[in-house]
């Protein structure tokens, strides 16, 4: 329900981002999102669409990298990954475990650009 | 044409992180205790909070409300009866609160001043999704789950449930006749938030409200 926010906040932030260079056009926008971070990856796909129309970013690509839930057993000291989001026990184990390592990310990796060939200098003629 | 990367690492909701934390800041120098009230719609957040607010004050305490729905103020009208210094936030279709709009009813509150509150409590959107990614620059996030929405709730949405500090179990008044099978919510909410304090209360006659009060001025003590 909140995506259109999200990608509003994508693409003001690329766009910031992105004035570093100028002339480049973005070509891909690559996301890490955790799997508790409540996003849901079409609708913000869907929303992203809606969200560059008619701007600078229109037509850029949009990576979703899916973070599993990394958790730290305290009972038996594992720092593992969980299968799903319906259970918080260690996979090593199988205690409860509250300690979240990962999971909840919600940023910007990287952005792609594509920029124009720098012009090469006009070639010097030799004088006869 | 040649491809740059450019690595950013940069958190998406960073600028509702950066006010957050702003926020945050101020209530701990104000000495302030803020909570944030998330459920779905009609779990009874609104009824809970005008008899916290009612009991707060009738134990000396200076608490008050900042209260979120899309439309119309009926809420803030509800909770102000209590005595208590209630703003109404509306997000005028908005699915959450954000670190801005808390920001912005705080500044402008005439009859409160932060530093002579004991508790601020604000209420959410009515919303068990989005509300999850927004920091509001609270201390605690209350999850709230009536008996009659079922004991699977935690289980569907454990993005919330997950970042919440404290579970509260409202309308325990009427939990025989909705069939509500309570070792099966509190083991859910366990499995997926483990060792969270849970409260199993109703506003209506007051059970569990005792606890509730105890943990709100043990969080509220200066540490």
């Amino acid at each position: 329900m909140h995506e259109l926010s999200i990608a509003a906040s994508i693409v003001e932030s690329v766009t910031e981002s992105a004035a570093a260079y100028p002339g480049a056009r973005v070509k891909e926008v690559r996301l890490r999102v955790g799997a508790l971070a409540s996003v849901v990856e079409d609708s913000l796909k869907f929303c992203w669409e809606l969200a560059t129309e008619g701007s600078p970013l229109a037509g850029a690509a949009l990576v979703i990298h899916i973070l599993p839930v990394i958790l730290h057993c305290d009972a038996c000291g594992a720092d593992a990954e969980i299968a799903g989001v319906q259970s918080f026990r260690c996979p090593k184990c199988g205690e409860l475990a509250a300690d979240l390592r990962q999971g909840r990310e919600l940023e910007i990796e990287s952005i792609e650009l594509e920029e124009p060939d720098p012009v090469a200098p006009d070639p010097v003629e030799e004088k006869v | 044409m040649t491809t740059r990367i450019v690595e950013l690492r940069k958190g998406i909701l960073k600028k509702n992180d950066e006010l957050a934390a702003g926020l945050r800041n101020r209530f701990t120098s104000a000495g302030v205790l803020v909570l944030n009230l998330v459920s779905s719609p009609g779990t009874g957040k609104t009824a809970f909070l005008e008899w916290t607010l009612r009991e707060l004050r009738a134990r000396g305490a200076q608490a008050a409300a900042l209260v979120g729905d899309l439309e119309t103020d009926n809420d803030a009208r509800r909770l102000a009866a209590s005595g208590a210094p209630v703003r109404q936030i509306n997000t005028h279709g908005i699915c959450h609160l954000d670190a801005e709009m808390i920001a912005k009813h705080l500044d402008g509150w005439q009859e409160v001043s932060l530093a002579g509150l004991n508790y601020l409590f604000i209420e959410n959107v009515g919303n068990l999704v989005c509300p999850s990614s927004y920091d509001l620059g609270e201390r605690i996030r209350v999850a709230l789950l009536s008996v009659t929405e079922g004991e699977d709730k935690p289980l569907k949405y454990p993005g919330l449930f997950n970042s919440a500090d404290a579970a509260v179990i409202t309308k325990m008044d009427i939990a025989e006749p909705c069939g509500f099978d309570r070792e099966l919510a509190l083991r859910n909410i366990n499995e997926i938030r483990p060792g969270i304090r849970i409260f199993e209360t109703s506003a209506k006659t007051g059970a569990g409200m005792d606890a509730w009060l105890a943990y709100l001025a043990e969080q509220a003590r200066p540490s």
